[in-house]
């Protein structure tokens, strides 16, 4: 699959071609994390990434940073051909990042932020202190050396973090999801800075999934799709709807859908669902309402972010701030605990597999036990079965070609579409009434993800009621019976997906016409 | 047997022989730095133990056992539990005056007494792990303060409730009577603790839970993966209150042994620093029982070799704390290291069992 640039002209404001990616590849095992990369950022402007969370942004920008090597393509730096080993390489070549997560000592002075592990510069002292003052100033960064970082607020922060990578040199500065932590005040105080860069003839790349924020403030747009550039745009003549579709877009092998099984028969109502911020700001989710019936594949759209993993974990009881009404097979398990509703018969794939789905250094078959460790064949009375376990792990590895030379071997050796096969199995032993999937195709291989989509399919056949959760609009479209639509904690309207177009989803999702939507 | 686990194995007694090989080195290096005679050094300490040491390595290690066991049952839940010092001198301090008030006969006094030492052990390992699990205090930190305390409040109480040795300014709770005491076990012509026997069915009885019942399953879920612990139905807060009442229950056995077969009171000569010691040996032994077993006689070993060296070389037995600080640091570093080793060579075992799958599939195709 070739990228399918369709910019074809240079963007507003240009200048040289200061870092060319061409043909950037980047395998995992069993994962491929990034292939067939293709961007140029020019000098003097703002180059936006965007893409779903997993669609290979940050691989991509480790290895711009010299953290990861690529196993192919080339890295072009000022027209020289670069190959990085390290971040102190990267930034020799006058490449920068400025990292989410910031990276000061608060009892220290910005002085003493600044200079820590770049003593060779400017000194420690005076020198160092006329530098920070003076690049402060050429870029409106409005920093004293000698504040004390613990009584700056997070918009200075990030600028220090900005003023850290100058100070070294940087020409080129990364922003990995620099507005995550700001307010919106912040937000527009920060592109102000980032113009300023611009303006010194300085190339910002600029990576997020927000796309509102990107349109304002870049000046080209390269949307990242499942490991790869899929499209460069100019940020003037583009709208968010349009990235929207190219973030999720469609082309590899789509599931095709299958005739209606779905039966009059509830297996889950959920009413009035709601979920207060603990921070205090918007509620997570607000009055969620739905039913999934025997055989029904009910699909959350959304944009990451607006509620889908909080409904979630409201459903498995993980969230005990919930409020309103869960039924399950017409019993109101809204006080139930997570083990409880386990036992109920809901099977639960994991957003993050590695977070909330396996113990990694764990055998393969005592992870067969996690989340099923008070039912048979795992357990008899107080004990661990392990005869029960380990034979029904091998059914599991059979039924679901799982790829592993054993049931011994542990689970972070497998691949992750393995993993998520064994995931996907063993929530489906104990007869589930109700599967719960979120994001069970991502970053798995395109070979398990159509397994992936067969076994569920089996279920909704069998009778299961499906939650599924995706970012993927053709994944939606084509496993799901109903589409609702998640914005901002709220269901936003709701599609059939025979009829729908990822158009329709797209806008629906970034709420740009929030009136089409009632289809 | 496949060939995974055989891997696996041998991995586990790399790191410990990697660690103590370093160690060996670190301290050899130590002694001709200072100019002591370290080749009589370790002919000392590597010698064929006296009939008597033999008896003291035994006994000093069942104390060590217990106090690692008590370490280890924390670990297994990612809780560090570092106040197993202060919750055996609490315990110790509890049973003896138990045992010493004698309100009950004979055996039945043994358990009543070990009964409140768990018991008193139990509830000052629950004071953090209430803390933990309300306030969200880490136990470390916790823990340590509980241990200076425990200090404080037993010499406050040992005071209350104790007697005087004439012409002496040891004090201690009253005497165990003869009835209730635990006898020895004949060995080599000596005698070990008959509490020998009780460690031994300590460690069994924590290889059990941990690792073939659904409880030891929920508890080594939440120490690997809270989050997944938490998605699959373990309240993890009960489990780390849980955790932390059974680490202190087992750290209320630590100076049973000396309590009930050698010193028959608590007073304020007991032996103190059982817990650090515990720390060092669970890590040692990888949390489990039967390497907890080796780390413990293995220190419990260089201890006791050691004690002459003042008389016979001229040379500080704290020699050994070298080496056996280095052991545990050595050790943490190696068993890092072979884990990721052992990552790597299972990754390469799986790719290559699918390349040989891809190709039989190629053939037969």
């Amino acid at each position: 699959m070739s990228s399918t640039t369709t910019a074809g002209t240079a963007p507003v404001g240009s200048g040289d071609v200061v870092v060319r990616l061409r043909g950037i590849g980047k395998t995992f095992p069993g994962v491929i994390a990034n292939h067939d990369i293709d961007i140029e950022v020019r000098r003097g402007t703002i180059h936006a990434i965007v893409g779903e969370n997993g669609a290979g942004k940050s691989t991509l920008m480790k290895i711009l940073y010299g953290v990861q090597k690529p196993d192919s393509g080339t890295i072009e730096i000022d027209g020289e051909q670069v190959s990085f080993s390290s971040p102190s390489d990267a930034i020799a070549h006058g490449v920068g990042m400025v990292f989410q997560h910031f990276m000061l000592a608060d009892n220290l002075t910005v002085l003493e932020n600044v200079v820590l592990g770049a003593e060779r510069l400017h000194g420690i002292g005076d020198a160092a202190r006329e530098e920070i003052r003076r690049l402060s100033a050429t870029y409106g960064l409005d920093i004293d050396p000698d504040d004390l970082v613990a009584d700056l607020g997070v918009g200075a922060r990030q600028r220090i973090e900005i003023l850290k990578v100058l100070y070294r040199g940087a020409r080129i500065i990364i922003l990995d999801e620099p507005t995550a932590v700001l307010v919106p005040q912040e937000v527009e105080e920060m592109f102000d800075n980032l113009r300023g860069l611009k303006a010194e003839g300085l190339a910002v790349i600029f990576i997020s999934h927000k796309l509102d924020e990107v349109l304002s403030v870049a000046d080209t747009v390269t949307v990242v799709r499942r490991g790869t550039t899929v499209a460069t745009l100019p940020g003037d003549s583009v709208t968010s709807r349009q990235l929207a579709e190219l973030m999720v877009g469609s082309e590899l092998p789509s599931p095709s859908t299958e005739a209606s099984t779905v039966t009059d028969v509830e297996v889950l109502e959920v009413a009035d669902l709601c979920l207060p911020d603990p921070a205090g700001g918007r509620p997570l989710l607000s009055d969620v309402s739905f039913a999934i019936h025997r055989g029904e594949i009910l699909g959350i759209a959304g944009v990451e972010g607006n509620g889908q993993a909080e409904l979630v974990e409201s459903i498995m009881g993980m969230r005990p701030a919930a409020t309103g009404r869960i039924e399950l097979n017409d019993g109101d398990i809204a006080g139930w605990s997570t083990r409880r509703r386990r036992e109920a018969g809901i099977g639960y794939i994991p957003e993050d597999r590695h977070r909330q789905g396996l113990l990694l250094d764990a055998p393969l078959w005592e992870n067969r036990i996690l989340g099923h460790q008070t039912r048979r064949p795992n357990v008899k009375g107080p004990f661990i079965d392990r005869a029960g376990a380990r034979a029904d792990t091998e059914r599991i590895v059979e039924a679901y070609d799982v790829r592993t030379p054993g049931i011994d071997t542990l689970a972070r050796a497998l691949s992750g579409g393995n993993q998520q096969k064994l995931i996907v199995g063993r929530e489906m032993s104990g007869e589930p009434s109700l599967l719960i999937a979120a994001h069970p195709t991502r970053g798995v291989d395109v070979g398990a993800q159509a397994a992936i989509w067969d076994h569920i399919k089996q279920a909704r056949r069998e009778g299961l009621a499906v939650l599924l959760i995706s970012a993927d609009l053709d994944e939606l479209i084509g496993l799901s019976d109903t589409i609702k639509v998640l914005l901002r904690g709220r269901i936003v309207g709701t599609f059939d997906p025979a009829r729908v177009t990822p158009q329709q989803l797209g806008s629906a999702m970034t709420g740009a016409t929030e009136e089409e939507t009632q289809s | 047997m496949t060939d995974s686990r055989m891997t696996r194995i041998a991995l586990a007694v790399a790191a410990p022989v990697l660690a103590l090989v370093t160690a060996f080195v670190i301290t050899s290096v130590v002694l001709i730095l200072a100019g002591d005679d370290w080749l009589g050094v370790w002919g000392q300490i590597l010698s064929w133990p006296s009939n008597r040491t033999m008896v003291n390595i035994v006994n000093s290690a069942t104390v060590y056992y217990l106090s690692a066991v008590a370490v280890a049952i924390g670990f297994r839940m990612n809780l560090f539990n570092i106040g197993v010092d202060g919750q055996y001198r609490v315990a110790s301090f509890a049973a003896a005056w138990v045992a010493g008030e004698a309100w009950l006969p004979g055996y039945l006094n043994i358990v009543l007494a070990l009964l409140a030492g768990m018991f008193v052990g139990a509830m000052w390992a629950g004071i953090a792990g209430l803390l933990r699990v309300t306030r969200g205090v880490s136990e470390v930190i916790s823990t340590i303060m509980l241990n200076a305390i425990a200090t404080a409040v037993v010499a406050y109480f040992l005071r209350k409730v104790a007697i005087r040795t004439e012409g002496s300014n040891i004090i201690s709770t009253k005497p165990i009577a003869e009835e209730s005491r635990i006898p020895g076990i004949p060995f080599l012509g000596g005698e070990i603790y008959g509490f020998v026997v009780v460690a031994v069915l300590v460690g069994v009885a924590y290889w059990v839970v941990i690792n073939r019942t659904r409880f030891g399953f929920d508890l080594r879920a939440a120490g690997q993966n809270e989050s997944a612990a938490v998605a699959s139905g373990i309240d993890v807060k009960r489990m780390i209150l849980v955790t932390m009442l059974l680490s202190g229950a087992a750290a209320g056995l630590v100076g049973m042994p000396l309590l009930f077969g050698q010193d028959y009171a608590y007073g304020s000569t007991f032996q103190s620093g059982l817990g650090f010691a515990g720390i060092a040996i669970a890590l040692l032994g990888r949390n489990h029982p039967v390497g907890i077993a080796l780390g413990a006689l293995l220190f419990a070993f260089l201890d006791q070799q050691s004690n002459p060296l003042q008389i016979l070389l001229d040379v500080s037995p704290d020699i050994v704390k070298v080496t056996q600080g280095v052991i545990v640091l050595a050790v943490v570093i190696a068993y890092e290291v072979v884990r990721r080793y052992g990552v790597r060579i299972e990754q390469r075992q799986v790719a290559a069992a699918l390349d040989a799958e891809t190709r039989e599939k190629e053939v037969s195709a």
